[in-house]
């Protein structure tokens, strides 16, 4: 993955304060995919192990919950080495629906920072709206497709960085941080001012789902620059994964 | 001699890839499949494909024995069981199958039964005809492999 200095400097000085190991695995985004079709789940499985991230797939919100502690009301932090960094699940699943989910992903003080992406093979913009409103990171009409896991693993790469900065200053608004973040930093500035709008116009994206992310990160638009930047050559230096 | 068998295997696929293409059997979200296939995963496609069969079936007896019901009226379980049909046959791109199953959930959703029963034979003759046609494909994938293996360290199918 082609990183430039400034970025690497920042992660080694993190590991420092924070004790993380300094091993590759650290890079890797660890996603929790939730889907009730095995044959999805295998899917999207194959899709974020070819994107280099962590997989663990289970096929109910419930146990998604397990997963990540929550329903058992249990400090999560010690049990867990893998923490979660993304959640991926689908909308239509009987019990828990993916929005379910996500509305208890987003109520928890300990997991609402973690980005939640839905899926779902309806394009129902009632349904989209809903979701993205309960703060969905995104939402993808399936067919998953490489280029849509491309696409949201670029952004929440870039959360995943800022989040480690976050976590000295409890309670602050994440998007209110990344703003601060963009005018304090010496890193280049592509990296940290690429909204989420922007990513969903990467170059091998022609998928016909929709781009709701603009939609959610508008509070941080104010401090991005427009989508203009999306095409500008510095953003894609940044992008990790090859085409 | 197996360079010509090679050469001739090849052509074979692809031109029933092709077929399959042209008549919208399948669609691109198969080829994403083959895409997500490498020397770390060289079986993935069958591999899905299998689970995907296998899912079917089940959901294909499902169908057939609620619409056999003489006093089905649970058209809401048929949807849930048609929902799902559509959803894995999207995700592996069986794209005639997944409109048939679109036709059939509509018909569903009038509690139109004989347009049910009609939309049910038409998917059961789909998946027959997909599910003969694929394993053709495998096979024909793995004597490639089996003509390539003998000279050629393996290489992308």
């Amino acid at each position: 993955m082609a990183r430039d200095g400034g970025v690497t400097w920042r992660r080694t000085e993190k590991i420092d304060r924070f004790n993380l190991s300094a091993t590759d695995t650290a890079e890797e985004l660890h996603v929790l995919a939730v889907d009730d079709s095995l044959v999805d789940r295998k899917v999207i499985e194959r899709l974020l192990r070819i994107s280099s991230c962590k997989v663990t797939a289970v096929d109910s919100g419930i146990r998604a919950l397990q997963f990540l502690g929550l329903d058992e009301e249990k400090n999560s932090n010690g049990f867990n080495d893998l923490k979660v960094d993304l959640i991926i699940t689908d909308y239509c699943m009987p019990g828990m629906t993916g929005y379910e989910l996500l509305k208890k992903v987003k109520e928890s003080s300990v997991f609402r920072e973690i980005p939640v992406v839905i899926m779902s093979s309806e394009n129902v913009l009632a349904r989209i709206d809903r979701c993205l409103e309960e703060g969905a990171e995104d939402f993808i009409v399936k067919p998953v497709k490489l280029s849509d896991v491309k696409r949201i693993k670029d952004y929440t790469t870039r959360e995943f960085r800022v989040g480690e900065e976050e976590r000295t200053r409890k309670g602050i608004n994440k998007r209110k941080q990344r703003d601060s973040f963009d005018l304090s930093s010496s890193s280049p500035p592509s990296i940290l001012s690429s909204s989420p709008v922007l990513s969903s116009s990467s170059p091998e994206s022609q998928s016909p789902s929709p781009s709701p992310p603009s939609i959610p990160s508008a509070s941080s638009a104010p401090s991005s620059p427009s989508p203009i930047d999306s095409h500008s050559p510095t953003r894609r230096v940044k992008t990790t994964s090859s085409e | 001699m197996l360079g010509l068998a090679a050469d001739r295997l090849r052509a074979d696929m692809n031109r029933l890839l092709a077929f399959l293409f042209h008549q919208g059997i399948l669609d691109e979200q198969f080829l994403q499949l083959q895409q997500l296939q490498d020397e770390s995963s060289p079986n993935f496609v069958s591999e899905v494909v299998n689970i995907y069969f296998h899912e079917s079936e089940k959901l294909l007896r499902s169908l057939r024995s609620l619409l056999m019901d003489r006093e089905f009226s649970d058209y809401n379980k048929m949807g849930i069981h048609l929902n799902q049909f559509m959803g894995s046959s999207s995700s592996i791109g069986a794209n005639r199958i997944r409109n048939v199953c679109v036709a059939f959930r509509a018909a569903s959703e009038q509690n139109n039964r004989a347009g049910c029963l009609r939309a049910l034979e038409l998917l059961e003759h789909e998946y027959c005809f997909l599910k003969n046609k694929l394993h053709e494909l495998f096979q024909i994938q793995q004597q490639r492999v089996l003509a390539a293996g003998v000279r050629y360290p393996m290489q992308n199918i």
